[in-house]
């Protein structure tokens, strides 16, 4: 049960990888890396390391994710008012 | 590219990728049993948690450069992000989604102080306190509560080098005594409480400047 379970999180961890690098939709790629962040803490929770699910969990999934977001909707809306005289 | 390089490609990366698990199924006994020797140190450490044992008391010095190259990152940002005198009034946020970072934010605070107080003997700690607080911050930013930075006041810098201060003034008032960053005993677990919160909020502000001083002064409808 144990053992299907790490195989079961071994494979779509490198499903969500895969699909993050090779999906030519960009958002969809972003949504990919938030997941694979996800899936990424449970693998080190499984370890048994803690420590590094929490900060995984926190920079890897949630702040990074929220940046990508950031950084799509910005380059979404155009370019920045910075170019424009 | 060509369809022979694609399969040179491939077939060097599986080479490679074998090659590595075959290394890596034939690593040799560790020498030096660390887990053994921090074990045993754990009493002098001033907490109880082996992770925080490593990172804040016997290899001090990593954290203090993490928290130092944080800073300089914030300091690139701080370069590229000049302020260009548009500030174009943002449009109200979703009352619903306004009140719910409200109602989170608070909650958001409790569970950083609780890693922080935690991390001396759990897992837990002052970077993963210190993201949680920027996650607040930039929850507070997406609602529209709080502005971007457009510009930074003198208690937004004071709090972004007040942890890697913190830290290196204890480095500082400690060197004295021949090595760097060995805490007295009976002081350790003080000293160590001081300099994590310290980096809490140096965390917490840095990693939400990443976020509130690129992200975009005016919002698009």
């Amino acid at each position: 049960m144990t053992l299907a379970f790490d195989l079961l999180l071994a494979l779509t961890l490198l499903w969500s990888a895969w699909r993050t690098l090779a999906s030519p939709d960009l958002s969809r790629a972003v949504v990919m890396f938030i997941v694979f962040g996800l899936l990424m803490t449970l693998a080190w929770a499984r370890l048994g390391a803690a420590d590094i699910a929490l900060a995984e969990a926190a920079i890897g999934a949630g702040l990074t994710g929220a940046l990508l977001l950031d950084a799509l909707g910005a380059l979404k809306s155009g370019a920045p008012s910075k170019e424009a005289p | 590219m060509s369809a022979f390089a694609r399969f040179a490609t491939v077939l060097l990366a599986a080479l490679f990728a074998t090659t590595l698990v075959a290394a890596m199924f034939n690593l040799g006994a560790p020498t030096v049993d660390l887990p053994g020797a921090v074990a045993a140190q754990l009493t002098h450490s001033g907490v109880a948690h082996p992770v925080a044992a490593v990172l804040l008391n016997f290899r001090g010095y990593d954290t203090l450069l993490e928290v130092a190259v944080l800073l300089l990152a914030l300091l690139g940002i701080l370069g590229v992000s000049h302020d260009d005198g548009v500030t174009t009034p943002t449009p109200p946020g979703e009352p619903v989604l306004q009140a719910l970072a409200r109602m989170a934010v608070p909650f958001m605070i409790l569970t950083a102080g609780y890693l922080l107080w935690v991390g001396a003997h759990r897992p837990g700690g002052a970077f993963q306190a210190g993201v949680v607080l920027a996650a607040a911050v930039v929850l507070l930013n997406l609602a529209r509560v709080l502005p971007a930075w457009t510009r930074p006041g003198l208690l937004l810098r004071l709090g972004w080098v007040s942890g890697f201060l913190i830290f290196l003034a204890v480095a500082a008032a400690l060197i004295s005594q021949g090595h760097l960053l060995q805490y007295p005993p009976a002081w350790a677990g003080a000293l160590i409480l001081l300099i994590e919160v310290g980096l809490t909020i140096s965390i917490g502000l840095i990693m939400s400047g990443l976020f509130l001083l690129l992200t975009e002064r005016q919002t698009s409808p």
